[in-house]
Order: structure tokens, then C-alpha cells, then sequence
């Protein structure tokens, strides 16, 4: 068991309001990822989760049990940071049976659980070396192994992947996606990167400022984002926003994703210049400078030929574009 | 880049400049530990010569190991400045850790008012200091002295600790509190370790100014169970004449101890600086 309940959450730093009111449910066994901008307030929710950070208002229940005056230790969680965090004095199989030992289980039942945390991740080779003598990857492993042996309600990652490389991200992303699996454990993960979000989630919600802009299935975000701000963040490139009057004149902005753009040499809606190519081998991306609408990503498959200089026509995929009025609300 | 900096001619030049000031730092030194060996004559008639089979004089530590209870005089230096420095890096350290680490109402003016004591020199509670230590009876004891340092190292201590105790990672601090350690295990496994390092250098700083220190071991406790070394050498000076192959003598003693105390301190700093490196 483990579903986790946020109601009316709100943090204050002195006179900064952090985090200005949260709703959120995160069913028992759900993949739940945090995602916004750098500085939106993610991390301080989910040490506010944790108990690491006392919530200014509002109530967290797990399984349905108010933890609000609730120590971390005895909320039943485990976390896993972006740095890391291993204690440096302790071998890789202290690390991983401290809290266990902590809460005062026997010596056998500590090494039972090590064990097989150590053979999920392939740890067993590691076990004796301490972190200092460890890789990055390694670091990262061990630490999410430390929290696989507390068998928790609830596994807190805060942007677990950062510190790696792009290789590794990519491995470790998909090794928490099969632990969620064979766990079957309710996680909630912190990143500020979408691509995570959408590889992972069972559940995102797009945080902005202190506030939920949109909980939903990566599908259904990415599809039907309620505001201009998730459908901006949601999806890489990033959706072109159209300026309505120089379309037709329907609301504020008009979104259209790069794979939504038809280019042509010949006729188009849209008249522009190409300013730059990146060609990707899989995919080619044209960024079109088209005044009024500034600068335009258009994505098309496989290899294209277009050149810099070369002018343009773009056509929007209508019934794929989204329609936003002034204060950034999608208009359906 | 990185050619210039490795370039013979800087690296000459470097240590052209290092060893010149060790020169000059240790020349003092020097001086005094030659001249211990000399007789009396041979001091002032050839100050800077080394002590050879006819000037050599070992008159200066029979006068000192004869002379009142040397040894009883180290062990109460020793006493104070062990007991003062593990009570200034103790309280300190603990200071600091509450002025980074929790975030209460006046946690800046406290920190402020800790530091205020860097500022204002512990000698010119001299009067009111010693009526404490009349009233409390405490004085002429090594107890007075230990309290009176403990309170002069803490100011420095705490200033220089809670910078670097800011430094220490939070994700490391909440994992702990994830599995469960007292705020006591996180501080003193957590945290002191990675902090050795400005330990030590707070270690070398507070522990000079207490071994040299003359004005208290004066005033508080001059008796004699409870001298000093620093106290204990100003027998060989005296108004007219000064017995200065005693007191060269003394003094060469003297390095002995903290030098070895020094030699501590700096292997942890060194040890903690190539931790840090390796990370
Ligand atoms: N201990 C703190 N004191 C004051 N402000 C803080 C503290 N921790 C975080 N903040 C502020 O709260 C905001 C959100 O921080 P954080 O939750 O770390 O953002 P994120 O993880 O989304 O990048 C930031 O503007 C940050 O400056
Ligand atoms: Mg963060």
C-alpha cells in the first residue's frame, strides 16, 4: 500500500510564497512525476512530502494517515537525490542497511534485504567498496538500492539523473522504470526535464510557480494541454506559438507543434526565411524566421535537403493546433 | 596555458619565494635553539654560530630541569591547551552546526553576536574575569584557565565553522534523517568528518595564542602546581640579570610540544584536503 493525498499545501520562505496551494492524489502503485522550470518549487513539494521541510498549510496523508508532525523516518518513505548523498564513512553495504538497522531490524533481516536490493541492481561486486571508490553511475545505483531495502510506502526521487552523463541517464531511466515494475511501489519523481517526464510517468503534474498547471497521462498532456504553459513545456522541440492576428484573428496565439508544420518551396500559408538546419539523421529541423510570429521550428522525418537562405512557406496541421486566449487558457 | 604554469622559471621563482619567507620565519627559531647549546660567553660573542666542541654548554637545561618542576610545568600547558581546544572545537563546532543547519527566529543575531568576541579582546574583561574566578573559587586552578580560553577561541571558531558547515551537502544531512539518525549522529558522523579540515585550522589557530599566553597563567593561577611553561620560564628573567641560557633553554623545550601538537593537525589537514580532491 502507499497512496499519498496533498491537500491545500502551501510553503513560505520568510515572505516568499514557495508553494501557493496544492491538490494532488498519487494512487497506491502510480508513477507520479513532478515537472517544471528550475526554481518552481518541486523539490521544496517533495521534501514537504518526505518531512524534511515543514508545510506552511495544508495537510499530507499517506495511506489516508495525516504525517504532517510525522518525522521522516517514520513516514515509511525513501529518497533518492541529485546528488547522490551516500555517507562517504560507510562501505556501499552500510549504506544501503543503515536505516534498516536504524529501525531496529536483526542483523539477518539487514543482510536479507541488502541482498536482494544488491541483486536487482547487480550491486553484489560493489558491496565492500566505499562510495569514494565508486562511478557516478555506481553512486547512483547504490543509492537508489539504499532505498529499495527499506521496502517503502513511498519512493521520493529528486531529479535522480542530473549529475549523469547522457548515456547513463538514458540506462538508469529505463532501470527505474523496470524497478517500478517489479515493485509495483508507488514513486514520485521530481525532474525538470520532459523527456523523463513522458518516459516515466504514469502520472505528470506540470508545476509552475508554486502552482499545478495540469495533472494528467503524458499522452493526454501532450495532446490536450489545458493553458499555453504546458503545452509550451510538454514535448521537445517546443511548440511554436503563432500569433492569432496575422492567422485568423481567433484568440491570442495559436500553438502548433514542430511535427505539425508542413514546409513547402512552392505555396503555404506562412511565408519565411530558413535561418538554420540541424539535420539528425532520423529527423531534420528547419528553423523558419516568419515575421510576425518570430522564429519557427518545423520537424521533419529522415534526411531533407532545405538550406539556410532558402525561402519558405509553412503550413499549420489545423485541426492539430491549439488555440490559447490572452492569459495563456486553452480555448476549445 | 597549462605549459606556463608548469614553466621551470615560475616554478623556480615560486620557490624562490616560499623558501626565502621559511628562511626568515624559521631564523628566529634557529637562533634560539643554537644558542640553548652555548655557554654563556659564546651567546653574546657569536650569536649566529653553531655550537661547537668548545662552546658547546648544556648548563642552560640543567638550570631548567633543576630549576623549580619543569616537567610539572609542561603537563599544566599541556593540560590547559588540550582541554581548552577540544572544548572550543566541541562547543564550536556544535554552535555552528545550530547557526547553519535550523532555521530560527535571531539566528543571524545570535551568529553576530557570537562573532562580536573576534572584535572585542577577552583581556579587557581582565578585572571582572578575576572576580569570577575569586568568587567561584577557582582561582589557582588549571579549571579558571581551560574556562577562560574555552571562552576566548569559541568567537573565531564558531564564525570559521559555520561558513564551512554551510557547505556541507543537505541531500547527505536528509538522508540521514531518512534513515533515521539523530540530529547528535548526523552531526558528529555526518558532518564533523567532512569539516576536518577547518577543524584543524581552527585547532592550530586557538591553540598558539593559549600556549604562549603569559597574562592569564599570571593572573589566574600563578602558584606554583599551577604554572605554566610560558609562566614558569619568567624565573630565569629577572630585572638585572637574566639567566639566558635558561631561558633559550626553556623556550627550546617549549617548541617541543606544540610542534608535535602542529604536526597532528596539519597531517589532518593535508589527509582532508586530498579527500576533497578525490571526492
Ligand atoms: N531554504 C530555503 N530558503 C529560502 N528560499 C528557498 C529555500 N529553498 C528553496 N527556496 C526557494 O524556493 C524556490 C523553489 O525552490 P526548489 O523547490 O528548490 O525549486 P526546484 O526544485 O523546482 O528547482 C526557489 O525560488 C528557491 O530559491
Ligand atoms: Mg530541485
Amino acid at each position: 500500500m502507499g497512496n499519498l493525498t496533498l491537500s491545500n499545501i502551501t510553503k513560505n520562505f520568510g515572505t516568499v510564497e514557495v508553494i501557493k496551494g496544492v491538490n494532488l492524489t498519487v494512487e497506491d502503485g502510480e508513477f507520479c512525476v513532478f515537472v517544471g522550470p528550475s526554481g518552481c518549487g518541486k523539490s521544496t513539494l517533495l521534501r514537504i512530502i518526505a518531512g524534511l521541510e515543514d508545510a506552511s498549510g495544508g495537510d499530507i496523508k499517506i495511506d489516508g494517515v495525516p504525517v504532517n508532525n510525522t518525522p521522516p523516518s517514520k513516514r515509511e518513505i525513501a529518497m533518492v537525490f541529485q546528488s547522490y548523498a551516500l555517507y562517504p564513512h560507510l562501505t556501499v553495504r552500510d549504506n544501503m542497511g543503515l536505516g534498516l538497522k536504524q529501525a531496529g531490524s536483526s542483523a539477518a533481516q539487514v543482510a536479507e534485504s541488502v541482498a536482494r536490493a544488491s541483486g536487482m541492481l547487480s550491486l553484489d561486486a560493489l558491496l565492500d567498496r566505499r562510495p569514494a571508490e565508486l562511478s557516478g553511475g555506481q553512486r547512483q545505483r547504490v543509492a537508489i538500492g539504499r532505498a529499495i531495502v527499506r521496502t517503502p510506502k513511498l519512493f521520493l526521487f529528486d531529479e535522480p539523473l542530473s549529475n549523469l552523463d547522457a548515456a547513463l541517464r538514458v540506462n538508469t531511466r529505463i532501470e527505474i522504470a523496470r524497478l517500478h515494475r517489479e515493485l509495483k511501489a508507488t514513486m514520485v519523481y521530481v525532474t525538470h526535464d520532459q523527456v523523463e517526464a513522458m518516459t516515466l510517468a504514469d502520472k505528470i503534474v506540470v508545476l509552475n510557480a508554486g502552482r499545478v498547471e495540469q495533472v494528467g497521462r503524458p499522452m493526454d498532456l501532450y495532446n490536450d494541454p489545458d493553458n499555453a504553459f504546458v503545452a509550451g513545456f510538454i514535448g521537445s522541440p517546443k511548440m511554436n506559438f503563432l500569433k492569432a492576428q496575422a492567422m485568423d484573428g481567433q484568440g491570442e496565439t495559436v500553438g502548433v507543434r514542430p511535427e505539425h508544420l508542413a514546409i513547402s518551396r512552392d505555396a503555404g500559408v506562412i511565408a519565411g526565411r530558413i535561418s538554420h538546419v540541424e539535420k539528425l539523421g532520423s529527423e531534420t529541423l528547419i528553423y523558419v524566421r516568419a515575421e510576425p510570429h518570430g522564429l519557427l521550428t518545423v520537424r521533419q522525418f529522415g534526411e531533407q535537403d532545405f538550406v539556410v537562405d532558402e525561402a519558405v512557406y509553412l503550413t499549420p496541421d489545423a485541426p492539430r493546433a491549439f488555440r490559447f486566449d490572452a492569459g495563456g487558457l486553452r480555448m476549445r | 596555458m597549462s605549459v606556463s604554469r608548469h614553466s621551470p622559471a615560475r616554478s623556480v621563482a615560486a620557490h624562490a619565494v616560499l623558501l626565502t619567507y621559511t628562511l626568515i620565519a624559521l631564523f628566529p627559531v634557529f637562533v634560539i635553539v643554537i644558542n640553548a647549546f652555548k655557554s654563556r660567553k659564546a651567546i653574546f660573542a657569536h650569536p649566529l654560530a653553531l655550537p661547537n666542541a668548545e662552546t658547546l654548554d648544556w648548563v642552560g637545561f640543567k638550570t631548567v630541569l633543576k630549576q623549580g618542576d619543569f616537567f610539572q610545568y609542561f603537563l599544566n600547558s599541556m593540560t590547559v591547551t588540550v582541554g581548552s581546544l577540544f572544548f572550543v572545537l566541541l562547543f564550536g563546532a556544535m554552535a555552528a552546526f545550530a547557526l547553519s543547519e535550523y532555521r530560527f527566529k535571531g539566528n543571524t543575531l545570535v551568529g553576530l553576536y557570537l562573532a562580536l568576541g573576534i572584535m572585542i579582546p577577552i583581556r579587557l574583561g581582565t578585572v571582572a574575569i578575576l572576580q569570577l574566578m575569586v568568587a567561584s573559587g577557582l582561582v589557582n586552578t588549571l579549571t579558571a584557565l581551560v574556562l577562560v580560553y574555552t571562552a576566548q577561541g569559541l568567537p573565531l571558531a564558531v564564525f570559521i565553522l559555520s561558513e564551512f558547515m554551510r557547505q556541507v551537502s543537505d541531500d547527505l544531512k536528509n538522508a540521514g534523517r531518512i534513515d533515521g539518525l539523530s540530529e547528535y549522529r548526523i552531526f558528529f558522523r555526518l558532518v564533523l568528518p567532512l569539516i576536518r579540515p577547518a577543524m584543524a585550522t581552527v585547532a592550530v589557530f586557538t591553540m598558539i595564542p593559549i600556549w604562549n599566553d603569559l597574562w592569564f597563567p599570571l593572573i589566574l593561577a600563578p602558584a606554583e602546581s599551577t604554572k605554566t611553561i610560558t609562566l614558569g620560564s619568567q624565573v630565569f628573567i629577572g630585572q638585572f640579570v637574566t639567566d639566558w641560557n635558561a631561558v633559550l633553554a626553556a623556550l627550546s623545550l617549549a617548541i617541543l610540544p606544540v610542534l608535535v601538537l602542529y604536526l597532528i593537525f596539519s597531517r589532518q589537514l593535508i589527509r582532508g584536503i586530498t579527500a576533497g580532491a578525490v571526492k
